[in-house]
């Protein structure tokens, strides 16, 4: 068992276990610190496979800003306690089950069709470094880095409008 | 680097759990939760396809979807809170019509 194994395991733990806190808690609060929680871990998980730009990233963007943005919503719209039950009784058993059968298939297909899975390869020096990653976005990916700025800018004005009171 | 099939199997995981979450929880804003749970899961098999290529265009794809996200939670967000000053409450249930 090699040292990455055990970490691989320990996180991929800590991983489900938050992703699971996240469903089970009760109150929203604790649902979207679990959350945090889980970004953090996926932030390892990008460090292990050469993503350093995008594990900052991460945490920076997901961990930080979103998440900053949920706890704010929660707490300004007092929405923390969901503990209604559905209006229908088997919508819970059917989500269960339907669940259960996503996993399966997806587990299925991973075990069965593991030989047409890539063999990691040795990356060059440069991968996953911010330099590269900047080389790329103003290069090759430069028009999506650009309607990404429109989306953005489109998004914002949404959430003004819509977050305006009617007049 | 451990075979790519472990972050794929993880990914399916955290995926199923995300999509649970928005079958089962009544919460808007817990359903919103786990929509990213479930884009977060797309990204590390993404991060894990691209280490195993050797290949970039992975990590500026999620580099993309992590903005596609911070504009898709700025936008949800404000339409929940525009629907809870209309109904005063946020229950998935009662949302049911279009005209507030």
């Amino acid at each position: 068992m090699t040292i990455n194994l055990i970490l691989f395991l320990i996180l991929g733990v800590t991983a489900v276990a938050t992703a699971l806190g996240m469903l089970f808690s009760r109150n929203a609060v604790y649902a979207a610190l679990f959350l945090i929680l889980n970004f953090g871990t996926v932030a390892v998980f990008y460090l292990l496979l050469d993503a350093p730009f995008i594990a900052l990233t991460q945490v920076t963007v997901y961990a930080g800003a979103i998440m900053v943005l949920f706890l704010f919503v929660i707490m300004l719209l007092g929405a923390e306690q969901t503990g209604r039950t559905p209006s229908v009784w088997w919508m819970q058993p059917l989500a269960l089950g339907l669940g259960a059968v996503l996993l399966g298939e997806a587990l299925y297909i991973i075990v069965t069709q593991r030989s047409l899975l890539p063999v990691g390869v040795t990356p060059s020096a440069s991968f996953g470094t911010p330099t590269i990653v900047g080389e790329l976005l103003f290069n090759q990916y430069l028009l999506p880095f650009e309607v990404t700025s429109i989306l953005l800018l489109v998004a914002m004005i949404g959430a003004v409008v819509l977050s305006k009171p009617r007049v | 680097m451990l075979p790519v099939a472990y972050y794929i199997g993880l990914s399916a995981i955290l995926f199923t759990i995300g999509a649970l979450g928005v079958l089962i929880r009544r919460n808007p804003i817990v359903i919103f939760m786990s929509v990213e749970l479930m884009l977060n899961s797309a990204n590390l098999a993404f991060i894990a396809f691209a280490r195993a290529y050797g290949e970039m265009t992975g990590q500026i794809f999620v580099f993309f979807i992590m903005t596609v996200a911070a504009a898709e939670v700025g936008v949800g967000l404000a339409l929940i809170v525009a629907i809870f000053h209309t109904k005063q409450s946020i229950d998935v249930d009662q949302m049911n019509s279009l005209k507030g």
